[in-house]
Formats: structure tokens, sequence, C-alpha cells
């Protein structure tokens, strides 16, 4: 079931058209960044930026922190709000369950499709961030550089890389979570993605709002760029700790209820 | 004769609109059921029930002697369903859907999937269709591969929701030949639909759903059985009354129907008395009759309820 699902994904597509998209925005910056020179000051800017133009190895990790505010999640919700609700509008979930292929495990196969799609797209936007980055700046293999202005090894650098795209690909769990949630709840997949994206809009703007601090350490979006702090050295983990928790309680507390309304609903799309 | 689909006292209300409202189905092995209804009279909901896509409010069903949907897991893969028309990867090919269905759920052994695939889709006649994704097939092709995904694991119990739609009158000849074919080999078929027609030709049971009541449910044989009645064919329908005076029940045009099962007996009369016969036949009721009779007495009992 799970195989069946991963084929529908990656035969289908709109998948390889929305990674390309995706790693589209990330080349453009590299490329204005080698015509022009004008890095941002250091702490301007997306993350890392400013550190490429004098270490093109760094660029994986700023194209995951130019991506990940806006075009990832948006690709994230699209994805998910269509895991249950593009099959029901497409009329192929009743013949799906009818086969029968079981409520539990189809929800369960979905959301692995989905996390699957999260991790190629993380990987390919590091992959074609690194390919971009050593091609168009000076890439130094010995070490990088930390936030924190130490140096590090090239392992170190690799591992944390490493780490990062998996703090990442978690981050996106709790957004594959709300998508297949409203998926579950609608037969239309533009309003499951619509409402996932409506719940990240508000989430990032009560964040940017004062008046909305006591909620701001619960919102899904609070933790998303700690996997900066993945680069600090020593690793800053409290943040990184506190957004997997966080994300943990979201994905549980939403497939757990995904699950209870798709296994008692009547499909009749 | 074993039972394959019974249900009991079903019910499914959505919200304030009762959909299904105490059906009990009772479909034999081998047999051809037609399942009749206007639209909107809960035949498709009643499916659904069947299939445990859409959960009973009230009562219950039994699948192949199992209680539905908490056997779904062991039943359904001896199933093959049709509902509401085919739905497909627009742009997977034919072959390709229906690999990924059967490998969706239990039952479908992966070792044999590529001959089994290529069976089916001759038997639906799609076997030269090749690579081209479904999107690009018309209805009718889309229809026959629907099919084609009912049949993929040999199931003794077809439910099939509309089969001929989309297709053209070679191609629903075809699909009645195809059903005929299957029924003879022992499956038992399940045929929802609106078209009488279709269901008079093929079915041998047949049930008539109402507003969300089952109104009727009989061998089609007894339901089409002689009335008593001969209907006699001739140019002087006047004279006729003449000679059976009393027995004429009644007369259209060059038709005349006369109270009386023997046609010999009635013809010998006619001939004697020298009233030209030009045909003469016992007067069966056409399975429309029969429905119409029978949803317009429910229409009643729904008002009054």
């Amino acid at each position: 079931m799970i195989g069946v699902e991963l084929s529908k994904m990656f035969r289908r597509p709109r998948t390889w058209t929305t990674i390309a998209v995706l790693n589209a925005l990330p080349v453009l910056v590299a490329v204005l960044l080698r015509l022009t020179d004008l890095a941002p000051r250091p702490g301007e800017g997306p993350p890392f930026l400013s550190a490429v133009l004098t270490n093109g190895a760094l660029f994986p990790l700023a194209a995951l922190a130019i991506v990940l505010p806006l075009f990832l999640p948006i690709a994230v919700a699209v994805v998910s709000g269509d895991a249950v609700a593009g099959e029901a509008q497409a009329g192929t979930l009743r013949y799906l369950l009818a086969r029968p292929a079981g409520r539990t495990r189809l929800l369960v196969a979905k959301l692995v499709a989905v996390l699957a799609f999260v991790v190629v797209t993380v990987v390919v936007v590091a992959a074609v961030g690194f390919v971009t980055g050593t091609l168009l700046f000076d890439a130094q293999p010995v070490g990088g550089t930390s936030v924190s202005g130490t140096s590090l090894t090239q392992e170190e650098l690799a591992g944390r890389t490493l780490l990062a795209i998996g703090y990442v690909a978690v981050s996106m769990l709790g957004v594959a979570a709300f998508g297949l949630f409203f998926s579950t709840l609608t037969d239309s997949p533009l309003a499951a993605a619509l409402g996932a994206l409506a719940v990240l809009v508000t989430s990032s703007l009560l964040f940017t709002l004062d008046a909305a601090s006591p909620v701001a350490p619960y919102l899904p979006t609070r933790y998303w760029l700690a996997f900066v702090d993945l680069f600090r050295d020593p690793v800053l983990w409290r943040d990184v700790v506190r957004g997997l928790a966080l994300q943990g309680v979201y994905v549980g507390v939403l497939l757990t209820a995904a699950w209870a309304n798709f296994t008692t609903k009547d499909v009749t799309s | 004769m074993s039972s394959v689909i019974v249900t009991r006292g079903l019910v499914k209300q959505f919200g304030r609109v009762r959909a299904v409202d105490g059906i009990d189905l009772d479909v034999g092995a081998g047999d051809v059921y037609g399942f009749l209804g206007a639209n909107g009279s809960g035949k498709t909901t009643t499916v659904r029930m069947l299939l445990g896509l859409v959960l009973p409010t009230r009562g219950e069903v039994e699948l192949l002697g199992q209680r539905m949907p908490r056997a779904g897991r062991r039943v359904l893969p001896r199933v093959g369903a049709l509902v509401e028309g085919p739905a497909h990867h627009r742009h997977l090919s034919g072959a390709a859907n229906l690999a990924l269905l059967d490998a969706a759920g239990p039952g479908g052994r992966r070792r044999d999937r590529r001959r089994r695939i290529a069976e089916v889709l001759d038997q639906v006649g799609l076997g030269g269709v090749g690579r081209r994704p479904v999107g690009a097939y018309s209805l009718g092709m889309r229809q026959r591969l629907g099919l084609a995904g009912a049949l993929m694991r040999r199931p003794e119990l077809l439910v099939l929701d509309e089969p001929t739609n989309g297709l053209d009158p070679q191609g629903i000849a075809e699909v009645r030949e195809l059903l005929l074919d299957l029924h003879r080999g022992g499956t038992t078929v399940f045929l929802s639909s609106h078209l009488l027609a279709e269901v008079e030709q093929l079915c041998s049971r047949v049930g008539v759903l109402d507003r969300g009541r089952m109104v009727l449910q009989d061998e089609m044989t007894r339901l089409t059985a002689p009335t008593g009645a001969t209907v006699v064919e001739t140019p002087e329908p006047g004279r006729v009354r003449a000679v059976l005076d009393g027995r004429v029940l009644a007369a259209s045009g060059e038709r005349v129907v006369v109270r009386g099962a023997d046609p010999a007996e009635v013809n010998a009369l006619l001939v004697g008395a020298g009233v030209p016969v030009t045909g003469l036949a016992l007067q069966r009721p056409t399975l429309e009759e029969v429905v119409l009779a029978a949803a317009g007495t429910s229409a009643d009992r729904v008002e009054r309820a």
C-alpha cells in the first residue's frame, strides 16, 4: 500500500514540477548574488546568505532558508491537502476503499508518501543549492564557518547539514499533518490546502504580534528557523528540541483527529 | 441456495433526509439481480453501504455470508465493483491504473498481475490500448476500463452501478454478453440501473426502490408472468367484441385484449365465427408496467408517513 502511494506520488508530473519550481527561487537568488556581488549584510536577509559569497558550500543552507518560510510550506500544504481530498474529487477514493485498501492503512500510506515528498524536496533543494553554490561561488572544501564565527570541519558541517535537513523535514511534517487532517474533512483538495495555508499564515502573523506573545511558544511556525541554531558553536539545542516537541504534539493530535474522522466517514464522493 | 447479499432493515439518514429507509435485500448465489429505481431513490447509497463506503445508520449488511463493514478486508477482495461511473488517474495508462488498484489491497497476487491485467483488458475489449494515458480515453473506454478493474480478481460477486453508461449500442450488447458469460461461469451479478430494458434482458431477479423503500422484490418470471388474458390482433376489432361478448377487457386500434389464458381456444372461437386473426399472444406485463405500478403505490405510502 505504501509502495502504491509512493508510486502515485512520484509518477505524477505535478510532483516534479513543484520540486522544479521550488528550486528556481534559490537558483535565481544565487545568480543575482553572483552578478551583483551584493550580499546582504551579516544579520540581515535570509540566514547564511551573507556568508555565501565567501563560501559557496554554505549555499545549500541558504537555499533551505530561502524556501522554508513560504515556498516549501505552500508545496507541502498543496500536496498533503490533495492526499485524500484529491482521490475523493477524482472518484478514485471509492475504488481504493472498495478494493479494500483499509482506511487506516490508506491514511498511513498517504502520510508516508507526503513525508517522502518532503524529504525528497528538501534533499533536492539542498543538492541543487550545493551544485549552484560550488559552481557560482568560491567553495571552501575545508570546513566552513559557524554562525558564531568559529570554524567547523568539513565533517562537522556535513553532519550538521544532515541534522538541519532532518529538522526542516520534521517542521514540514507539521504542515503535512494539518493538510492531511483538512484533506479528510473535505472533498476539495483546494479547500484542504487553503485550510493548511490559513493556519500557517495566521501563525506567522501572530508570531510578529506582541499582543499574541502568550500563545507564541505554541504557534506551529514558532521554531521553524531554529535549524540555524545547529550551526552555532556549540550547538544551541534549546529551540531545536522545543521545535521537535511542538511539531510532535501537533502531528500526534492532528493525525489522531484525521484518523478518527476518516475511519468513521461516509464516503459519498 | 445460499444468499450472497442480505440486508435487514437497512436505514441511512443524511441529516434530515432519509436516503434509504428500511431495505431488506436478498440476492441469492447465481442470481443476476436487477436493482431498479429512479435517480435519487437511494440505489447508490445502498450500493455504497454494501461495499462499506457509507456506514448504515441502522440495520445490517451481509456480503458473502459475512457482516459488513467489519469483514470488509476478507470479503471485498472477492467482490468486483463499479460505483457511479469509473474513476482513474488520468496521467497513467489503463494497465498502470489496474496494477496500482490491484496492489492497493489484499487478494491480488503480484506474480500473475501482468497476466491478469492483459486478460481483463482483452475481456472488455481494450487489449490493444497500449500505454495511452487514461486522460485520452473516451467515456466508453473508461467505462470498459472500470469494468476491467472489477474483474481483476475473478470475483464471486459483481456489484455494478450503471455499467453501460456512456457505451454505444454495440458496446452495451458486448457488456451484456460479457455479463451473461460471467454469470454462466458462476458469478453472481448485482446490477443497479434505471434502464428497464437492460434489466429486463439480463436479470433473473428484480428489486425496485422508490424513495428509499423497497417496493418490490421478486423473480423476473413471476413479475412478467401471463396475466390470464390473450392479445388478439385483427383488422376487424368490432367483430371480436360481437363474438366474444363480455370477455373483451380492452381494445385499441387493431389490438384487442380478451379474457382467457388459452390463445388456442380464443383463436378457435374467432376463426369459427369467420373473424380474421393476424396475431395472437398471451398477455404479459412488461417490466416497465410492473415497475411503474409498484412505484406508484409507494408514493402514497411515503406521503402518509
